[in-house]
Order: C-alpha cells, then structure tokens, then sequence
C-alpha cells in the first residue's frame, strides 16, 4: 500500500479513477466506453502538447511560446491548404512538424548560444508567434469552407472506437516513450536537468541537449497546430491562448520536477488526462467552467506540495542512514 | 620589508591612512597594561564536532587575547573553518565550552556570536553592489528615527566616524560596486566592526589583496590591537604571520598541536607542526615498474587560472599535483578534461598531439577526471545506479543512438561488483545511498570509459581514516594495471605516500617538480607558499 502510495503514477491514475466513478455516480454514461474515448480524443492535443512541455521543463526550462507556435503553424497549414486543396495532407503535416521545429530552434538557439533565461526568451517568442500569426492571417479567419474534406475529416475519422486524433495522441506517447527511455537524447535530457554540471562532466552537451528539447517541443506545437486547426475547423490569430499553461500544469500534475531532472511520460499523459476529465466533467454534473480553472490551478498547488513533500522525505531517510552508518562504525 | 610602502608612496593609492591615531570608542578598552598578563577576552575549551565520517575538530582549546593577533595555521583541512563556524554561531560544537570574558556562552545562532561580541571577516566578503558604503556597513542593524524610519544622517555620520578610526577616506555615499577590491576590504571590516565587536576572525584576509594592500590592512590590524581587541588571523602565509602575529595556534587533522609565542618558534619548527605526524605512516604505494610516456603536457596555459604548466606521465605511474587551494589545481585539471579551454601549450597521448575541447572528447581520448565534490559533480541524484555508471559511456554502449539496456547493467553489475557497492538495487536512485557508496558510484562510472588517464581530484577529501587507506590501496591497484594517474590532494601524507613524482603548484604557476627520492615535506611546503 505504501509503496502504491509513493508511486505517484499509480496514485494519480487511482484519483483519476475516483473521479471518473464519482462523476458517473451524478451523470450515469460518464463511465462508458465511448465517453472516456471521447475524453481521451477531446485531451490528445495537450498529451501532445504536454509531452514536449516535459521534455523542456526536464532540462530545468520552460517553454510558454507552444501555444503561440500551435496558433501560428495552424494559421499557416490552414491557409496553405485554403490557397493549394491540392498538396497532400501528408506534406502538409510535415510541414507543420518543420514550422514547429524551427520556431522551438529559435527559442533554443538563443538559450543555448546566448544564453538567455528560457523563461523571458519564450515569453518574448510567446507575443512574437501570435504576432506573426496575425501578421500571416492580416487578422483574418480560415473557415471550415476554405479548408478540404481530407485536411478537415482525417483527424476525425474513427478507427476501433478511437478518432485518428486520439490514435495520433497514442503514437506520440509510445514515440516518446522510447525516446526518453531508450535514446542517449531522452537519457541525456535527464542528466541534463538532474545535475548539470555532472553531466558536463559525464560528457554531455547540457546547452546542445536543451536546444533540442526546445526543438522537440516545438515540433509537436507545430504537430497540434495542425490538430487543433481541422478539430476546431477554423483557424484565426487567437486559437489556443493561453493553453501553454494547462501544458504545463498537465506536468507538474503528472509529476515533472520544475527543478529538472526528474519526470515520466506517463506521468505526464495521467497529468493531462487529470485536467481532459476535470474538463469534461463539471459541465456534465453541472459545475460552472470557470470553477475548472479554480480547480485545476488548486490541484497543481497540491501537486507541487505533494512534490516537495516527497522529495524531502527522501532527504530524511539519506540522513537517517548515514546517521546509523556512522553509529554503526562508532560502536564497531 | 620590502615593497612596505611608508610616507612618499602614499597618494598614489586608491584610499590612503591617515597618520594620526584617533581612538574610536575610548570606553569599551581594556587599560593597554593589563596587556602583559592579560587574561582571555574568548577562550574554548575541548571543542569536538564531528560531521559523518569525520571528526573534523577534537578536543581543541584555544585562547584569544586582548591586543593581541593570534595566528591559526594548518594545511587545508585541518579544522580551521569549522572552528571559525563554531566562534560565529554556524556550527554548534558536540562537546566543549566557549568562554567569553571567563563566562561559558553558548553560541547558538550566527546573532548570538555577535551580541557576544564575535565578529569575522570572510576570505570573500559578502556586500551588496548596489548598495551605498554606509548601507553596506550597517545593513540589518541601521540607526532608526523614532518613526521606525532608517535615520541617514546617523547613517552617513557614524559610517564616516567608523571609516575615520579605519584611518581611511571613501565617500560613505558611493555605490559599493564604485570602490576598488581593496577598499571593498575595508567596508568589510568596517561592517564587522559596526557591531560592538572585542573579537574579530579574519579569515584569509589577505588572499585577494596586493603587497600594498596587506600592508595598509596590518596597519588597521595594528589599530584594532591598540584599541584591546582580541584577532583570530588566519593566513596560508608565514611572512604575514611572523609579521602581524604575536601568537600561534597549529591544528592538523582536527587537532590542537601546538600553540604558544612566535617570538620562540621558529619557522621550521611550525611547518614541521603543520605536517607533523610521521610521513611514512603506511600508504600501501606499490611499486609499479613506469611504463612509455603516455601522456606529455607542455606550457599548458590558461587566460586567467595558470600558466605554462609542463609535465610527463608515464604509464603506471601517480603523479601528485599539491599547492595551497587557490593555486589553480583543479583548474588546470578540469581544463586538462575540456570543461575550460586552455589558451596556450599542447598535449601529446601516446604519441599524437590531441585537442581536447570538451570533456566528450576527452573521454574519447580516454582521460577522465574524478570530481572532487561528489554531490555536485559526480552523480546524478534522482537516476538510477546503473545509469549513473554507464553516463559516461553511452557512446560506446549505446547503438546509432538508441541504448541498450542489458549492456549498461552488466557494465554496472562489473564495476558494483568490484567496488562491493552496497545498495538494494542498482535500479535505486544515487541519491539514496550512503556517501561512501556514491563514491564507489562516481569511481565506478569512470573507470568503466576503459581511461588512459584518471584524474583524481582530492580523492580522500572527507573521508574517515579508514575508507581513506582502502582508496589508496585502490589508487595503487589503478596504476599496477597500467593506468597513468593524476592526484591532486592538499593532504601531505596522501601526496608524500602515493606519488611517484610530486608537481607544486603555486598562485597559477609550476613552482616546481619532484621525484620520489627528494620528496620531503618541508620542501613541498616550502614550494607551495613560496617561503623558499
């Protein structure tokens, strides 16, 4: 029971699974299958978004322009598509994916080569993104019209029970999955935020390291600027404000250190789903939105509580035991 | 003395001494006579502390007099900033009593030591750029109006009259980041002395000071004297102390071992104090038969750390690098392993000149470095022990980028094994291990790159006596098996015991290299403070 206790994944999936009994107590079908399907489809963008958000708080940064570059890569693919219905959809993915990575390469260019704060240069790109976005749009809307069936309805599609958007959410967890537990690149962003200067040390390229991070970060914006476009069906300047901070609340639910260094992608994917049923629930139980806010913001204090309270429990027991060590030889 | 500065030379100084002698608080002295009998202003008596694994003061009495400059001497690690934490309240001591004017004290915060009159004055001084010379000095305790507002006038007023009795003129106005290093000292002082202090720890004052400077600090030293204070000088220099000081105190390995006039010690006899204990205590060296040269430096130098530093290693054998800290060791080693870019000079393993640019590449090349603080270098807390292990050789374990996870636990497995790693799992966090075991952890991780060289830094630093003897063994073993290794230590014992060849280092500079066979002490130590 402790040790369930002291595994903050299984303890989050378990208040999860609370919550879920607890509101289909009040809203009989909140629990069946299709409606936890749709919630998990209705929360894939930001397990995309929040995934690339871990990897960069896991180097000891922060990355809160992924919103921006969502709305302005959307823009872009979305006008793209209005003016050439003829480009495959696929090139057009990818060229969200490059947008995203090039915006994410600026914001890590100029931590890692200037060596600005990442905090003031991505609210910096923040304003510039959405900036550009308006700049690109001149202010105007991309409308369900202007867009073709394929870009709108490829997302949509459903295949065992799950629209393509969810499966995409899927791919991206199992892609980082293996990145971050199997690649020298997931290994060295660990290092990187755990103890810098050991990993200097270790050989690792802390400032190389981070840049990447932002790139990645940056890429499954660009990702979901396509995502949210063809979801939403409409694209315009102001399309997911402020949705870098439920990426990153979803982290620091789920359990990534904002010192670094510490984190799990299912953490991260259980942060964001925390925050998809919170979302979905209160107006089915009849909650007014506005208290989502309240709620989650609450739900992150507590997270960030729990954090320190677990780390510095860890920091007794060290000191228990040299303690005992040092008693031990003492007598010995 | 030369380079002592008196009269004509004075105006071209940033801050001069004025001549005449103004006494600053006429009330709080002691009458000068009381000075050839005196009785201690602070006395301790038995002081123990230990930290885990070390007993880093034992048993120590000390007395400090008034008008008089007692000087605390011992190589690094011998006890004398722990003492300085226990005299400022940072430390509580486990056993002993401090005695201020006869009475027992407790010090058990930093303000107590202050209300008991203690003050110090740190190697780097802790003052705020931003702020004005009179806020500096009176930061935390300023003169209030009855409104509870800062009062000024007193401000400006009492930090002039406290600068005045300094003998020293710096606008109180300025902006601190505005002043020289030096006269930076003397707000320093000026802000230990604002409290009504009878004792005042210098620590290492002179370290950041010019010849110049020093002197102008002896100066105001010889003032604090006059007024009755009682002054803990603590200083790697001997020229200094026979100069300032009137008393010695000698601790080694957390020992008082010797204390008593300057005046009827001579020089060698304190150096011989310092080192003490008898060298050939039983350091198990092995002889190993030196193999080609594997590794040749020549005029490494760097912009601001050291210079031309030259040197051959050969294969087997353990070269010591000793000097006082601050000589640039570590500096030189860690440009050695590409953290810091050399400017200048040239390096040749095996044969083939190299460029080492990063650590990355210096791994590659097969030299490592063993930090000298293991927490905050050598491991990564919250990973795993196996993954800790295998950092530094992911390039070689890893395959077109991805891991492989079987070949890092057996890596881990070996080197666990061979160090009799004690941990439950080596899936653990580091972090949760003892800190002998990290230790295994950090030498594990690097001798499983497969290194051509190691170098150790301090590698025994804060380690009890007996995993001290059990490390050396180990050194030992590394050069049997043909590694050629660096060992930087301040402890002469280690350094007499284990090295094959002896580099000195001094204030940046190669104050020279010495074989085994004249390998002594005092000639080490001589080197080192440059008192040849």
């Amino acid at each position: 029971m402790n040790r369930i206790l002291k595994n903050r994944e299984i303890l989050l999936f378990g208040i999860i699974a609370i919550l879920v009994a607890g509101f289909s107590s009040r809203a009989p079908g909140f629990a069946s299958p299709k409606n936890l399907a749709g919630i998990f489809n209705d929360t894939s963008i930001l397990i995309i978004l929040a995934l690339g958000q871990m990897a960069v708080i896991l180097t000891k940064s922060i990355d809160l322009s992924v919103a921006a570059n969502l709305a302005f890569t959307g823009m872009a693919v979305a006008m793209l598509n209005a003016a050439h219905p003829e480009l495959p959809l696929a090139l057009l993915i990818v060229i969200a994916l490059g947008i995203g990575s090039i915006l994410g390469a600026i914001n890590g260019l100029l931590v890692w080569k200037i060596g600005i704060p990442p905090i003031v240069v991505t609210l910096g790109t923040l304003t510039i993104y959405r900036g550009m976005a308006f700049v690109l749009s001149g202010g105007g809307w991309v409308n369900a019209h202007q867009m073709t069936p394929v870009f709108l309805n490829t997302p949509r599609h459903v295949f065992l029970g799950l629209p393509i958007l969810g499966w995409a959410a899927v791919a991206i967890v199992i892609l980082v999955y293996i990145m971050m537990v199997s690649t020298f690149f997931g290994r060295a962003l660990y290092a990187s935020g755990g103890n810098p200067t050991a990993a200097v040390y270790a050989g690792i390229d802390v400032g190389r390291t981070r840049f990447f991070a932002f790139v990645l970060s940056g890429a499954l914006a660009g990702l979901c600027g396509y995502l949210w476009v063809s979801r939403y069906a409409v694209a315009y300047v102001d399309i997911a404000a402020g949705f870098e901070l439920d990426s990153i609340a979803a982290c620091v639910i789920g359990g990534i250190s904002t010192l670094g260094g510490i984190g799990t992608v299912a953490g991260t994917v259980l942060g964001a789903l925390f925050l998809g049923v919170i979302k979905n629930a209160l107006p089915v139980i009849d909650i007014s939105p506005f208290w989502q806010m309240a709620i989650s913001g609450a739900v992150i204090i507590l997270a960030v509580i729990f954090n320190a309270r677990a780390e510095k429990r860890r920091g007794r027991i060290i000191l228990r035991d040299k303690a005992a060590k040092t008693y031990s030889e003492a007598t010995a | 003395m030369p380079g002592r500065a008196e009269g004509g030379e004075v105006p071209h100084q940033r801050f001069y001494l004025k001549l005449q002698v103004q006494p600053m608080n006429s009330a709080a002295q002691p009458p000068l006579q009381e000075r050839a009998h005196p009785a201690p202003l602070l006395e301790m008596r038995g002081i123990s502390k230990s930290f885990p694994g070390v007993r880093a003061l034992d048993n120590v009495d000390i007395a400090l007099y008034p008008g008089t400059v007692t000087a605390l001497i011992g190589e690094n690690g011998a006890g004398k900033s722990t003492l300085v934490k226990i005299l400022t309240g940072i430390y509580q001591p486990d056993e002993g009593e401090i005695l201020v004017d006869g009475k027992p004290v407790t010090f058990g915060t930093a303000q107590a030591a202050t209300n008991h009159g203690v003050t110090a004055i740190h190697q780097e001084t802790v003052l705020f750029d931003e702020l004005s010379v009179a806020e500096n000095i009176y930061l935390g305790h300023a003169p209030k109006t009855r409104l509870g507002l800062v009062d000024w006038k007193a401000l400006n007023a009492r930090s002039l009259a406290l600068l005045h009795s300094l003998e020293t003129t710096v606008d109180v106005r300025a902006k601190l980041k505005e002043l020289s290093i030096a006269q930076r000292h003397l707000v320093a002082i000026a802000r230990a002395l604002s409290v009504d202090s009878n004792i005042v720890i210098m620590d290492e004052p002179t370290a950041a000071l010019s010849r110049k400077e020093v002197d102008d600090l002896f100066k105001i030293i010889e003032r604090l004297k006059s007024q009755g204070k009682a002054i803990l000088f603590i200083s790697h220099k001997f020229d200094e102390v026979y100069e300032i000081a009137e008393n010695y105190a000698v601790f080694r390995d957390g020992r008082a071992v010797g204390h008593g006039s300057l005046k009827d010690a001579s020089q060698n006899e304190i150096v011989r104090l310092m080192v003490g204990r008898s060298v050939d205590q039983a350091f198990p060296k092995v002889d190993v038969k030196l193999g080609e040269t594997v590794l040749d430096v020549a005029n490494y130098s760097h912009p601001t750390e050291f210079r031309d530093i030259s040197f051959e290693l050969r294969r087997g054998e353990i070269l010591g690098i000793y000097g006082l800290v601050g000589a640039g060791r570590s500096e030189f080693c860690q440009s050695l392993f590409g953290v810091t870019r050399p400017s200048g000079g040239s390096l040749t393993l095996e044969g083939r000149e190299i460029t080492i640019r990063s650590p990355r590449d210096a791994i590659a090349h097969g030299i490592v470095y063993v930090p000298e603080e293991r927490g905050r270098h050598g491991t990564v807390a919250q990973m795993p022990i196996f993954q800790n292990i295998s950092l530094p050789s992911l390039a070689r374990t890893s395959r077109a980028g991805f891991l492989r996870s079987a070949e890092e636990f057996a890596l881990a497995r070996r080197y666990a094994e061979r160090f009799d790693l004690r941990a439950a799992a080596l899936s653990v966090p580091v972090g949760t291990l003892s800190g002998g075991n990290q230790q295994k952890v950090v030498i594990g991780k690097w001798l499983a790159t497969r290194p051509k060289v190691i170098i150790l830094d301090e590698p025994t630093k804060g380690i009890d006596i007996g995993s001290k003897a059990a490390v050396h063994a180990f050194i030992s073993e590394l050069a049997a098996e043909g590694l050629s290794i660096i060992m930087v230590s301040s402890e002469l014992p280690e350094i007499l015991g284990m090295s094959d060849r002896v580099l000195v280092m001094r204030e940046g500079l190669s104050a020279g290299l010495f074989d085994r066979q004249s390998l002594d002490a005092e000639t080490l130590v001589r080197a080192a403070t440059g008192n040849a």
